[in-house]
């Protein structure tokens, strides 16, 4: 475990469940992202691993005009989807009811594992596996049901390995990303009953495929996300890989699904091109292994398949941002994790340093949401603006523009009729005032002319250090003589 | 219902646009991508797409594929082959073309099969509703003869595949089957075995469903249906 995770998540039980993360402050969030930087090991890992993904995901759009056409067609069908949002989801709440699913809405995180924790008790569970979700993570569901006496077990390979290992997933589809081979090499070796030391990557997952099969067969809940709701048809899809996803909603007798209320589309057809821009923007996957789309439990003569499905509609703070037409385009996200593949800060500090479940440029935007801006108010401000997030991103979310709304709704004066939770946390009567005064001087030429006259004047009397830009740079200083006054000599 | 379900319904239609956008169109995008070609153009590019998601392809015919498949389970070591035997192909299935292999077909529930499904049977064999030639992908839809889990538990995955059920796009096969009047309780796509890279990105076969993925192919010079 390298050091900036040490004190967040070294804490772990003897069911190897991660304590939840706590936000951390202004401080600690500084100075995580410090060692962060100063992690070689840490550095190179996500180097590496963001250089291959990038890579991949280019190889996948060789045709600028298909691309172009895709994300075109894929924000359409977002914003087409949010704009009918309340109707499309009690539309797939009647087709799911009818396909025999039962739904539930959860306001917040703690409503929807009490909603979890019900079902459980009334199957007296004691085990639950899980296909890999991030609003599972959201919620902190591992730590509820532990609390409760419930096991909940990772399945995916990436979250079962941050699981063994006490920790939090640090990329939102490669959640073990941060760890090098023979990291997972050595807690096999401690964590796995009857493992000794290999490095070898197919015996590796061989051993996770051995020890999770045996769950697969004996788990009486199985819990996943949900990538795409489909209203017209009542249908849960589901993206991946491994196919944990696909026993964990096929082996055990109850099925429970948990997603944001966002991920509705109306149409059936609607999924094909999100599906394709998804897996190619994600891992530079053509498609993936599997696409398992659920349209209810096992009917009367079926072999298999779960007998009860249930699906929890999150909320969460998202209708928070749905109720603004500028932030509304936050839940357009179809969670590719493009934007933080493509993010300088997110390659150099990795995605344990935010302390937030979804890191990257899209936590940046969402988590302000779900947590409010008391707790997250500096981590719109973890970002250089470059824009390489809003340019890769598959369904056209401005993600620069919302991160700059971010910061004025942070920093702006409290006032009486917020739009965000929090709003004004970040506000600094003096930033404040000297901005303000920035503004008076830079906006009227008068003013102008008599600051730089007065600056250059009085340059001897500059500050020598200033501030964070000193740390590592020269002291800014005012030139003796002024532009204007250079070009009047040149007349 | 809820109170958390109107508050949030509520809170969402306070703030709903009044007029929807405008429905997306979507045949702009996927009329230039269903090439007019034919079953083996579209074979061969299904055939490339698969085959780089690390699966097995064999041509065949109707009256071969069974004699091939009991060759195909003897050259893999497969001791039992589980299979549905209440379908057109499973009723093709007879002990004489399995030289090596115990055919066992699927009967009961799987709490009744779970421990020998994930213990002693060696590999599943289903159908297949079609495939898509552009990403090179089968479509599965499970049913009470052909269970979900044949083609997801087993370590190997036999697939049988009607060449000329091969369709461009995703897009164009679910409009050419009318999906959205009604999907089974489950429908598949399937690109090849099981597998992860979630391991410093070293790509590995057999995560946690079949390891093997071996699609039949027949009609491979047949006409489009």
């Amino acid at each position: 475990m390298s050091a900036p995770h040490a004190t967040s998540a070294a804490a772990s039980s003897s069911k190897g469940d991660a304590r939840p993360i706590a936000f951390v402050s202004a401080q600690a969030l500084r100075e995580r992202m410090h060692d962060a930087v100063n992690d070689p090991h840490l550095r190179k890992s996500f180097r590496g691993a963001m250089d291959f993904l990038m890579a991949k995901r280019a190889a996948q759009f060789p045709d600028e005009a298909e691309l172009d056409s895709l994300r075109t067609l894929s924000e359409g069908i977002r914003q087409y989807s949010l704009s009918r949002l309340p109707d499309l989801l009690e539309q797939l709440e009647a087709n799911l009811t009818r396909n025999g699913v039962q739904v539930h809405w959860a306001a917040d995180a703690d409503e929807a594992n009490a909603i979890m924790l019900g079902i459980a008790r009334r199957h007296a569970a004691k085990t639950i596996v899980k296909g890999k979700s991030m609003v599972s993570e959201e919620i902190e569901f591992n730590h509820a049901m532990h609390d409760a006496g419930v096991d909940a077990l990772e399945s995916d390979m990436g979250e079962y390995i941050v699981q063994l290992a006490g920790e939090k997933p640090s990329h939102i589809i490669m959640p073990a990303i941060h760890k090098t081979k023979e990291q997972i090499a050595t807690l096999f070796a401690e964590k796995v009953p009857g493992v000794s030391y290999t490095d070898n990557v197919d015996t590796l997952i061989q051993i996770g495929r051995q020890v999770l099969r045996e769950k697969f067969e004996q788990a009486d809940i199985g819990l996943s996300g949900v990538n795409f709701a489909v209203a017209e048809t009542g249908t849960l899809c589901l993206v991946e890989n491994e196919g944990n996803g696909r026993m964990c909603t096929t082996v055990p007798r109850v099925h429970m699904a948990i997603t944001g209320i966002e991920k509705v589309v109306e149409k059936l057809e609607h999924v094909a091109p999100l599906y394709s821009i998804l897996t190619r923007s994600a891992t530079g996957q053509a498609i993936s292994t599997y696409f398992n789309m659920i349209s209810g439990p096992r009917k009367p003569g079926e072999k298999d398949g779960p007998e009860e499905v249930h699906l929890i509609l999150l909320d969460n703070g998202r209708s928070q941002a749905y109720a603004d037409e500028q932030l509304r385009k936050t839940l357009q996200c179809i969670r590719c994790g493009a934007c933080m593949n493509h993010c300088p800060v997110y390659t150099r500090i990795g995605g344990l340093a935010y302390g937030t479940t979804y890191p990257g440029p899209i936590g940046k935007i969402v988590s302000p949401h779900m947590m409010g801006l008391e707790q997250t108010h500096l981590l719109p401000t973890v970002s250089t603006l470059c824009g390489a997030c809003g340019e890769v991103c598959p369904v056209r979310i401005p993600i620069p523009e919302l991160l700059v709304r971010l910061r004025g709704e942070a920093q702006s004066k409290p006032h009486d009729n917020p739009v965000m939770v929090g709003q004004g946390a970040g506000y600094s009567p003096l930033a404040s005032f000297v901005w303000r005064t920035w503004a008076r001087i830079y906006a009227r030429p008068g003013n102008y002319r008599i600051f730089s006259w007065l600056a250059s004047r009085f340059r001897a009397l500059t500050p020598s250090r200033q501030s964070g830009w000193t740390a590592a740079r020269t002291p800014l200083t005012p030139a003796p003589r002024r532009l204007r006054d250079m070009v009047r000599d040149r007349q | 219902m809820s109170a958390s379900r109107d508050r949030i319904l509520a809170r969402l239609r306070a703030s709903q646009p009044a007029q929807p956008l405008p429905t997306p169109v979507l045949d702009a995008h996927y009329t230039p991508r269903a090439r007019n070609e034919g079953v083996r153009e579209r074979l061969a590019r299904f055939r490339t797409g698969i085959e780089s998601f690390h699966a097995e392809v064999h041509v065949s015919s109707e009256a071969g594929w069974p004699a091939l498949l009991g060759r195909l389970c003897a050259e893999k070591g497969v001791g039992t082959l589980m299979y549905g035997a209440d379908t057109p192909a499973g009723r093709q299935l007879q002990p004489s073309a399995f030289p090596a292999t115990v055919l066992r077909p699927w009967a009961g529930t799987v709490e009744e099969l779970k421990a020998d499904l994930f213990h002693r049977v060696d590999a599943g064999f289903t159908q297949t509703l079609g495939a898509i030639a552009e990403t090179g992908t089968l479509i599965v839809w499970p049913s009470e003869a052909e269970p979900r889990t044949l083609s997801l538990v087993p370590p190997i995955h036999f697939a049988l595949l009607d060449a000329r059920n091969i369709h461009p796009t995703f897009f164009d096969a679910l409009r050419a089957g009318n999906w959205a009047s009604g999907l089974p309780t489950n429908t598949l796509l399937i690109s090849g075995p099981s597998k992860t890279a979630d391991i410093q990105q070293t790509l590995a076969y057999g995560a946690h469903g079949p390891k093997e993925l071996v699609v039949i192919v027949i009609n491979a010079e047949g006409e489009v249906q």
